[in-house]
């Protein structure tokens, strides 16, 4: 007559639910089969589809911060920045293998990631925002400054990029370049839906949520917020050492205040904290601006102000909270 | 012995010049985001507005300086408070985020606005002849627009203490930053005093960004550009102070110029290492409160 634990637990729906959140579900191949069918339909956007597909690691490590663990950065090209730079500067100075550039870059985006952390994430709120802003400025002018590493203002060029497992070389068409991001992006989504739905992500959801609370419960907060902002940091500057292989060029502006700003901007598009919001953030943007900026590029930066002004008093939640609310009040 | 001392005197005088004009910039944004909390990323836009009024009405249209200037700080104070009214006020007290995002959105569209009206270069600044020149103090020639400018700061760092201090305003004002409930329970009417305060720090914006035209160009990328020196004013002077700023801008200002001089190859490394140390030793700046 005795009842097993998991009997107990099968006989639980909300347990259930709780220990099947994390199981694959079908809408979730969609953008992967969106991103290839891309790649079939739309040959001659390759190019821009490496860019978005970068952009959208960037945005998704942003949301690993932002979304789950709730600290706001107005710095997270940093990040993006030191990857970047250290994947660029590795293949001026003649170590062009592609894939350990970008593990070199993870590594070193990382470090400055916890360092940084280290030092900022003891406060909270505006201070917080500040250091964010204050790191990526540092790095910025660093960069700027130290002419004979980075090329200064004139950007880092001269990368030899070598073949990927010496066998896809970049090519023109930016076919090698659309998988690479392609592949770079799904290796790193998987890390980040493991880390969301570990018991660890749960945590930092309710850091998010009252740090106050989780304190008391004796979580090691401080420790957590570091670990997760050095992780994001990583997969940051993974993203911008793929943009850096696949453009061969570093620019100042990839640690620039403008591209911490609009990373924002993309992932609230699509929705914080939610682990799609980059998919459909990053691309709507991206493409958005493509078609506009052959227009006139001084009306995208008007229109992209106004959208996130009305975007901010009517609709917050980006474009997958809307859809919440509004499948929300259909079921009622 | 001499050439260090006209070194310390060229740094002392410019730097006190910059710290003038990063004064009046920021001192509104320290206000708004220790009164209302507001994370206004978009003070700078105030500034640049004033500039542009400014500049636009003497080059275009021959007004001379000071009118100039008076319209423009007019303009963008009542500006603001249109602005308040329709836009920030829905935000107060939501999250920082949201709040970062839309004055975000309002750099951008002031780019592109600026960019539209007036195009990419900077605009030029025409001064009358009795502010351009040299003066003699002391046996020494300075920029008598220089000159102008840090006499003028002064005189309005003043008023606006004096404003803070003596006026039932100013009262109001400081008993909101200290304790917002206890603010609004004693009866001040705190919607309008935000609006106010705000309609101020905007006017002041306006009338830095146009003296100070000169120092820092008014160009479409103004805003974003010149951010972080605001901010960074405000961090280490410290939110909701109005001495805080002051003491923090003449900081950044002497020493933006002093390392500029000394170090040129160093740029602005130094002021930022500076204020990230200072952030670290308090987070909450020299004067705000824990």
């Amino acid at each position: 007559m005795s009842e097993t634990v998991s009997d107990k637990i099968a006989a639980a729906p909300a347990i259930a639910a709780f220990a099947r959140r994390d199981r694959l579900r079908a809408y979730e191949a969609l953008p992967w089969l969106a991103a290839i069918a891309a790649y079939f339909l739309f040959p001659t956007y390759l190019p821009l589809g490496a860019q978005i597909l970068a952009t959208t690691l960037f945005a998704l490590s942003v949301d690993l911060i932002l979304g789950y663990a709730g600290i706001v950065t107005l710095g997270h090209a940093a990040s993006f920045g030191v990857g970047a730079y250290t994947a660029g500067i590795l293949a001026v100075r003649g170590w062009g293998e592609p894939v350990t550039g970008l593990l070199a870059a993870a590594i070193v985006a990382g470090l400055v990631g916890l360092l940084s952390g280290l030092l900022i994430l003891r406060t909270r709120g505006l201070t917080l925002l500040m250091q964010t802003l204050v790191i990526a400025v540092l790095l910025y002018e660093a960069a700027n400054k130290a002419t004979s590493l980075t090329g200064g203002a004139d950007g880092l060029q001269g990368m030899q990029v070598w073949p990927v497992f010496g066998i896809f070389t970049f090519d023109l068409f930016g076919a090698t370049a659309y998988l690479y991001a392609l592949t770079a992006l799904f290796v790193a989504w998987l890390i980040v839906r493991r880390i969301v739905y570990s018991s660890f992500g749960r945590s930092l959801t309710g850091i998010r949520e009252n740090m106050l609370r989780m304190q008391a419960i004796g979580a090691p907060v401080y420790v957590r917020m570091v670990v997760i902002y050095a992780v994001s940091a990583a997969l940051a500057g993974v993203a911008g050492a793929v943009i850096a292989q696949t453009t061969q060029f570093v620019s100042l502006t990839s640690l620039g205040l403008d591209r911490s700003g609009t990373i924002l901007v993309m992932l609230i598009i699509g929705g914080v904290g939610r682990l799609y919001g980059a998919f459909i953030g990053v691309p709507l943007y991206m493409i958005a601006q493509d078609q506009f900026s052959q227009i006139d590029p001084v009306y995208w930066f008007f229109w992209i102000g106004l959208f996130m002004v009305l975007l901010v008093s009517f609709a917050p939640g980006g474009v997958l909270g809307s859809l919440a609310r509004l499948t929300q009040r259909w079921r009622r | 012995m001499a050439s260090y001392l006209s070194a310390a005197i060229f740094i002392g005088f410019h730097g006190l010049a910059f710290a003038m004009v990063l004064y009046l910039i920021s001192v509104g944004l320290s206000v708004t985001m220790g009164l209302m909390g507001f994370v206004n990323l978009a003070h700078g836009v105030f500034a640049v507005a004033g500039g542009y009024i400014m500049t636009g009405l003497m080059n275009r249209f021959g007004v001379p300086f000071p009118l100039a200037l008076l319209v423009a700080v007019f303009t963008v104070a009542a500006l603001s408070v249109v602005m308040e009214r329709l836009l920030y006020r829905r935000l107060y007290g939501r999250d920082e985020l949201d709040q970062v995002l839309m004055t975000i959105g309002l750099i951008f569209m002031s780019i592109a606005v600026a960019k539209y009206l007036f195009g990419s270069t900077p605009e030029a600044v025409h001064l009358p002849s009795w502010l351009s020149g040299h003066v003699d103090i002391g046996g020494r020639d300075f920029p008598t627009y220089r000159t102008f400018l840090i006499v003028c700061g002064m005189g309005l760092v003043i008023a606006l203490w004096l404003t803070v201090e003596r006026t039932r305003f100013g009262a109001q004002l400081r008993a909101s930053v200290d304790n917002l409930r206890m603010a609004q329970s004693l009866g001040i009417n705190t919607g309008l005093l935000f609006t106010k305060a705000f309609a101020l720090g905007s006017g002041l914006a306006a009338l830095g960004g146009g003296l100070g035209a000169e120092i820092l160009a008014i160009y479409p990328g103004y805003a974003l550009e010149n951010l972080a020196y605001f901010l960074i004013v405000v961090a280490v002077g410290g939110m909701g102070s109005i001495r805080g700023p002051f003491v923090a801008a003449l900081l950044i200002g002497i020493a933006d110029v002093g390392f500029k001089y000394l170090l040129p190859e160093t740029g602005s490394f130094i002021i930022y290492a500076m204020t990230m140390a200072l952030l670290l030793w308090r987070p909450q700046g020299l004067f705000g409160r824990a």
